[in-house]
């Protein structure tokens, strides 16, 4: 139990931690910045303080890390000490150090193919609403078909087909989660390309390109945005799935999922140890939730009632 | 107007089986070279063409295919050459039954804590219930699961491995199967809950419920006389969808508790990339998915007249 303590412990620090910044933050900015940074809700700011250190931990992880990732340091599962500060794997690698990698390569990995599957999906829904016709039938009926199999049973599909490795794990997923991206794109675009001024861009004879680009893209911010979010949050979670299940991203790499998966059995014996990585994925997970409702509900315009 | 819908319905399981038919028409060579790799020889291709019936055109290979599932032979696997419908057989009773399990749970324990959310809407439970739910839609399936495992089975409660065999009575059963029902409950109810609140909450601000608590009756009563039978279209709705969620959140929640259902068949499918048994199950549960859907869609136009007698 007093490990279940130095959670909610942490958490509270946490919290106050963030409470100070965004206090430090709003004397700091003037204007129309200073009016965003008082709205903020506490959430949002625990939420933009861990985002913020999971990016730190990941940037330097190198340098942070006691150990390098993949290299044999200690017996087999140690128990948590002075020298390995989480004991140590399967295998006898450093858990606090490949903890600290995995934030590189599993979110790295996750914010890649979010936002390929952003760049693709977002691309192919404007320029299909913008277009209509038999091209904006053709691409919707068959993102239709695609979504009707659920996303998990058709990446395993596909990285079957295609072999696990961790190019077709983006490429699979940034697949997968394109077809969502499209169908958001392609409904809030719908709405802004029966407006005036794209017609009368359309009339300046301006190419679908720049329409995308210069009128379409910025109208569309908002939704897309906290769509992006939402989507980090749904990939992520996919990615460690799969790599739970030994399908996503291969040892060596230090990563959460395949932690979790690797040292299981020490769960059964009581040892907190291998949920670690599961809670750094959970952590960052609810991180952005909360920033994400945060811009949800600035975008909506709502205010509390 | 059901028909119609129903019809559809049939029309898009069928493009499923297409896509996940066309997904192996994909690999680079064909199924025969992927196989071999290495130590392909031409004899040895040409012969496992021919036992594979790889030499028919796509279309023809396609229906043999799609009228063998669905009369139950869905051909042999791949790297142990078993008929599919053999390994599969038990496993499927063993998957429903994990699904339904979960449902059992999670539905009543969902619309009750929706209720409650929305009746007391902004207390404390209120508000407690929405972190909640938000924080645990957060939690991967597996963190849940092994949560779980070290509160309930360490103190020996509840077994962390299920152990099923078809002579197992259905106390043992639901006892033995009750830490990966209860990982399903709580990683779904979070969502049927909110949705169930939002609801409820929408109708709150209709005429008719003001009326209704102008007329002195108790909270409770609109709620569950007068909100809770105009909610039940979306509430419906948002069942189905997570009992279809539940169809994919079964495959991790199998694998840490080793239990014997479609999940863990799949999963080792496809690392051992048999794709003919990957193919069998994704029909499955992609079918069982859209036809979840359908069901759904079917339900929410029979309960709501307006949807029924459309003009």
């Amino acid at each position: 139990m007093g490990f279940a303590a130095s959670i909610i412990l942490g958490l509270a620090g946490l919290f106050a931690l963030a409470w100070v910044l965004r206090l430090a933050v709003r004397r700091a900015l003037t204007g129309h910045a200073r009016s965003i940074a008082n709205d903020m809700p506490l959430t949002a700011a625990f939420g933009i303080l861990v985002i913020l250190i999971y990016a730190i931990v990941a940037i330097a992880a190198p340098a942070l890390a006691p150990f390098p990732e993949r290299e044999i340091v200690g017996g087999q599962f140690q128990p948590w000490s002075a020298e390995h500060l989480l004991g140590t794997d399967r295998i006898g690698r450093d858990m606090l150090s490949r903890l600290i990698y995995g934030a590189r390569n599993t979110v790295g990995i996750a914010f890649v193919t979010t936002a390929l599957a952003f760049v693709v999906g977002s691309v192919l829904g404007i320029w299909a609403a913008l277009t209509g016709g038999w091209i904006d039938q053709a691409l919707s009926r068959f993102v239709d078909a695609l979504m009707a199999i659920p996303a998990l049973i058709f990446s395993l599909l596909l990285l079957t087909i295609f072999g696990t490795s961790v190019v077709t794990l983006v490429l699979v997923i940034a697949a997968v989660d394109a077809t969502r991206v499209f169908r958001l794109a392609r409904a809030v675009a719908q709405g802004i390309v029966v407006m005036d001024y794209i017609e009368a861009a359309k009339l300046r004879g301006e190419g679908s390109w720049f329409l995308i680009r210069r009128e379409i893209l910025p109208n569309a911010m908002a939704p897309l945005v906290a769509e992006f979010g939402l989507r980090f949050c749904f990939v992520f979670l996919a990615i460690s799935s799969l790599s739970f299940l030994g399908l996503g991203i291969q040892p060596p790499t230090a990563d959460w999922g395949s932690m979790v998966k690797d040292n299981a059995t020490l769960i059964t014996f009581g040892d907190i140890t291998p949920l670690l990585p599961a809670g750094c994925i959970a952590l960052l997970t609810v991180a952005v939730n909360f920033v994400v409702d945060w811009q949800l509900y600035r975008a909506s315009g709502l205010k509390e009632q | 107007m059901i028909l119609m819908r129903v019809a559809l319905g049939i029309g898009l399981l069928f493009i499923v089986s297409l896509v996940i038919f066309w997904a192996t028409e994909l690999l680079p060579g064909d199924l025969a070279t992927e196989l071999l790799g290495q130590s392909a020889t031409p004899e040895t291709l040409a012969a496992l063409r021919e036992q594979l019936g790889l030499n028919d055109p796509a279309p023809v290979r396609y229906w043999n295919w799609l009228t063998g599932a669905l009369t139950g032979d869905f051909g042999v696997s791949l790297s142990n050459g078993r008929p599919i419908s053999e390994l599969i057989g038990a496993r499927l009773g063993n998957t429903v039954f994990l699904a339904l399990y979960a449902a059992a749970l999670s539905v009543p324990i969902s619309l009750i804590l929706g209720i409650l959310a929305a009746l007391w809407r902004n207390s404390i439970f209120d508000r407690a219930a929405n972190a909640g739910a938000l924080t645990a839609i957060s939690f991967p399936e597996f963190f849940v699961a092994y949560i779980l495992v070290l509160w309930l089975a360490q103190t020996g409660l509840f077994p962390s491995i299920v152990r099923i065999n078809p002579t197992t009575t259905l106390g043992d059963r639901l006892y033995m199967s009750f830490l990966p029902a209860l990982t399903l409950t709580l990683v779904v109810t979070a969502h049927m809950m909110r949705m169930t609140r939002a609801a409820i909450i929408n109708l709150m601000a209709s005429p008719y419920i003001e009326m209704a608590r102008l007329k002195g009756l108790s909270p409770l009563r609109i709620v569950l006389r007068h909100a809770l039978p105009n909610a039940l279209a979306p509430i419906i709705n948002v069942i189905a969808l997570n009992l279809a969620y539940l169809i994919t959140g079964v495959v991790v929640v199998e694998v840490v508790f080793v239990y014997p259902g479609l999940g863990q068949l799949m999963v080792d499918a496809v690392s051992n990339r048999d794709i003919a048994v990957v193919q069998a199950v994704a029909l499955i549960f992609a079918g069982a998915y859209v036809t979840l859907n359908l069901i759904a869609d079917v339900l929410s136009t029979i309960t709501n007249p307006r949807l029924m007698h459309r003009r």
